[in-house]
């Protein structure tokens, strides 16, 4: 395995297009403040492996500014077939997965298809954000795009047959794209704070819809719906949760397959190419606003994706589930995980499931007189939560991904 | 890479084999009959899903918390039949989402025996077919909506509220007698707490002059209030949750307009009702009718409300005793009569049994509903006028069904707790 250049991409990155005017050439942008203590942080911006590649051997040399603008433009050194080489991965892994979802209890296996669910959405929110320098605190309000045809289309058809399921989640993804496509022609124009304020709002308004077009969505308390139970063949008592993990993960290996090939290609190149100089991109032929649009359909088809799914896991779609609190979730997610490569968005799903248990269980342990109890009955974890965040955040500035590929060169290195 | 690919899937595939032979043995379901979930010898394990954090927690996180008082002070007393009750409170913030997990976590991770007084509609609504689907008892759910009193659908959910309907048929009849000739309108919130508090006044008062309602993520009202007073309304009944009685109450006095409110026991009781208008909040309550199934927990002559203060003194740190505190043990109260009544061997089939057998009595003014095929909670309310800065309970409690029945007076007086306030069997 090569030893892979793991440079960290803030998401105040992208607002220095706006706020500062570009300096493509000087390592020292204020973005890339945070990298400082990596060793790889004069690596050209190569934000996924096969950059990272092409990165190796300059890692440590003198940052290379016509490497650094154009790191997307190099083509990536590697034999053989991306996409053979993924599928294999996808294969052997998914594999083992399923080994995993019968060994484990039906509970493990709901929260290994909650995992699932974000990362049908944060890898495409990491292709926005740390690929594309766009920042989305609506992706909440994209995976309720992806839900609500869900349930809508289960209860006009039935949701008795698996292939309703199929019919359903496929209205979910195209609903989740066209509305991204909507938002993201909006966000092509609007950079930075502005950009988080737009689709912010964009977040906010998915209760007042709801509850607006109560007659359709149900208003506060949503909509429940159907679902076909595991198909028979698997056994009469394959436990439904299982089921759902499996779908959840299915979900899950298209979006991380279709995406790792993508960002590999020559769109991903532009992507980045984008995020790093729109001015350069712009000059190089690249029609920087239509990538940036299509970089928002991507993101939101993943999103729309996770919602549908989403919803397959709680059999029933409501605002509540759908709220700020869940698109600052998923960007709190690619923060911790890692925005410099799409390995951060299985740290950041497995930090939205676990940490909140982890925090419960951390909490459990402590006594106290009744009346404190009960005042920090349920915020306690919270601010463990909190805590937590905090520390990670502030000690590894590139996430668990940025993290866990520093821990793994230094072994590498003393070997 | 390619090699180690390869490789990879080999092991990997290999594994896949030997896992699924052993799963085909494993799927079967195990202890069936043998045992029964969360029950032991000496305990009793029960959970609920409550808003502990964000919007809805200011007062209803204090239900859990009484209710897990009083099962420790039956505990101490010895526990049902031998058996201690364990409370597992599991916080689900309002969010359904998290009440999906929430629940999993206590029915499949934790294997509770029963859920117990789950808040909420949104939330609650959520997770009816999978606690149907696994079989646990759902009791007592912490709200007033039809949809859980669906007993062919869903035989194992039980509702604990009044539902919205009886509530407003009593508050409609109690307009009829005491307002008449007066224009009655309505003002609600759109979704089925409103329409079936709607439906309940209308069946009572024929169509209502005007109905205006409201969505919960708008707290601007001044529209609705304005077209009431343009409507000329005398008498609204509000179907409001307790933020939005006071935000009409206090946007009426703004547009300067007066007129008899009388609002749904969801809309908060006069403490609650008080904290949130403030200084105003004599002027703007005097008159103010609503109702309740409980009795007060500022009636320190109800022996009730005495029994569960004392036990909130002791198992419960002395906390600030209001409403919620007074639903929360009635909780409690209703559920150990439930266990009792189900005797020694208890399993979820005897509980539930034991319910629909119904004849419970306890703290409420009301009998509870509870039969085969009925699994709503209480029967009706009693009406209530602030008065001088002071609630009083008027005239005795009214029951009714959610139907066209007629409402009528409960004259049987309500029951007295029994010797320690632990229901025997």
């Amino acid at each position: 395995m090569p030893n892979r250049a793991k440079p960290e991409t803030m998401p105040a990155d992208e607002g220095r297009a706006a706020a500062t005017p570009p300096a493509p050439a000087d390592p020292s942008t204020p973005g890339r403040a945070p990298a400082g203590s990596a060793p790889a942080a004069n690596a050209p911006a190569g934000a996924d492996p096969a950059a990272g590649d092409v990165s190796r051997q300059g890692a440590t040399t003198a940052p290379d500014p016509v490497r650094r603008a154009g790191a997307a433009g190099a083509a990536p050194i590697r034999r053989g077939n991306t996409l053979l080489r993924h599928l294999l991965i996808a294969v052997g892994l998914g594999v083992v997965v399923v080994i995993a979802t019968y060994q484990i209890e039906p509970f493990r296996n709901y929260q290994l298809a909650t995992i699932g669910v974000y990362l049908c959405v944060l890898p495409g929110l990491i292709l926005l954000t740390g690929f594309n320098g766009q920042i989305s605190l609506g992706h909440g309000a994209l995976m309720a795009a992806g839900a609500y045809p869900v349930a809508l289309t289960q209860n006009a058809l039935g949701g008795d047959a698996q292939w309703h399921l199929l019919v359903s989640v496929l209205a979910g993804v195209v609903t989740a794209t066209v509305l991204g496509a909507v938002v993201g022609v909006a966000a092509a124009r609007l950079h930075g704070p502005y950009l988080a304020g737009a689709t912010l709002a964009v977040a906010a308004s998915v209760p007042a819809v709801t509850t607006t077009f109560d007659g359709v969505f149900g208003g506060d308390a949503g909509l429940s719906f159907a679902l076909a139970p595991a198909p028979s063949s698997l056994g009469v008592y394959f436990p439904f949760e299982r089921w759902q993990a499996w779908l959840a993960l299915l979900g899950a290996a298209i979006t991380m397959l279709l995406l790792a090939n993508l960002v590999r290609s020559r769109f991903g190149r532009t992507l980045r190419a984008v995020r790093d100089d729109e001015v350069a991109a712009a000059l190089a032929g690249i029609h920087v606003g239509r990538v940036r649009v299509l970089a928002f359909v991507v993101s939101a088809a993943g999103a729309g994706l996770g919602g549908a799914l989403f919803a397959v896991l709680a059999q029933s779609v409501s605002p509540g589930a759908y709220g700020l609190t869940l698109s600052l979730n998923l960007m709190l997610a690619i923060v911790l995980g890692g925005l410099g490569g799409l390995r951060g968005a299985l740290w950041g799903a497995i930090a939205l499931v676990a940490l909140q248990p982890l925090a419960d269980w951390a909490t459990r342990s402590f006594e106290f007189s009744a009346d404190v109890q009960q005042r920090l009955e349920g915020t306690l974890p919270l601010a463990v939560f909190g805590v937590a965040l905090i520390v990670v955040m502030t000690t590894a500035p590139g996430g668990v991904d940025g993290l866990v590929a520093r821990a793994t060169r230094r072994l590498r290195r003393s070997r | 890479m390619f090699r180690f690919a390869r490789r990879g899937v080999a092991v990997a595939a290999a594994l896949a084999l030997a896992a699924s032979v052993a799963a085909c043995s494993e799927d079967s379901p195990s202890g069936n009959g043998a045992s029964v979930p969360g029950v032991t010898d000496t305990t009793i394990l029960v959970g609920t899903h409550q808003p502990l954090t964000g919007r809805a927690a200011a007062g209803y996180s204090k239900i859990s918390a009484a209710t897990k008082a009083y099962f420790e002070y039956v505990n101490a007393n010895g526990g049902v039949h031998g058996r201690k009750i364990e409370y597992k409170i599991v916080d689900d913030a309002y969010n359904p989402a998290k009440t999906q997990e929430v629940v999993r976590q206590l029915v499949l991770q934790d294997k509770v025996f029963a859920v117990l007084n789950g808040l909420g509609t949104p939330t609650h609504g959520g997770v009816l077919d999978f606690l149907k689907t696994n079989k646990v008892p759902d009791l007592f759910v912490s709200s007033g909506s039809a949809l859980f009193n669906q007993p062919t659908k869903y035989p194992n959910t039980f509702g604990f509220n009044v539902d919205y309907v009886t509530e407003s048929k009593v508050l409609a009849n109690y307009v009829k007698k005491t307002f008449p000739g007066k224009k009655v309108c309505f003002f609600g919130q759109n979704d089925d707490f409103g329409d079936d508090a709607l439906k309940g006044v209308e069946t009572v008062l024929g169509s209502v002059a005007a109905k205006q309602n409201y969505v919960p993520t708008n707290t601007n009202v001044a529209p609705q209030v304005g077209a009431l007073k343009a409507a000329g309304c005398q008498v609204n009944v509000l179907a409001t949750i307790t933020p939005f009685t006071a935000l009409t109450l206090g946007t009426a006095a703004k547009l300067g307009y007066r007129a008899q409110w009388v609002g749904s026991s969801v809309g908060g009781d006069f403490v609650g009702l008080s904290a949130l208008l403030g200084k105003a909040a004599p002027l703007l309550l005097e008159g103010y009718v609503t109702s309740g199934y409980l009795p007060s927990p500022l009636d320190e002559a109800n022996p009730w409300t005495k029994l569960f203060k004392d036990v909130n003194a002791e198992y419960n740190g002395n906390t600030t005793f209001e409403v919620n505190t007074m639903f929360g043990m009635a909780v409690g109260y209703t559920f150990v009569q439930a266990l009792q009544a189900a005797g020694k061997d208890l399993t979820r089939e005897s509980l539930m049994a034991a319910i629909e057998k119904g004849g419970f009595e306890g703290p409420s003014l009301v009998p509870m509903r509870y039969s085969k095929d009925d699994h709503s909670g209480f029967s009706g309310t009693q009406i209530s006028v602030i008065k001088g800065g002071k609630q009083a309970l008027v005239d005795t409690p009214y029951v009714t069904d959610t139907g066209s029945g007629p409402v009528e007076p409960y004259t049987e007086g309500a029951a007295t707790p029994p010797a320690k306030g632990i229901p025997s069997d």
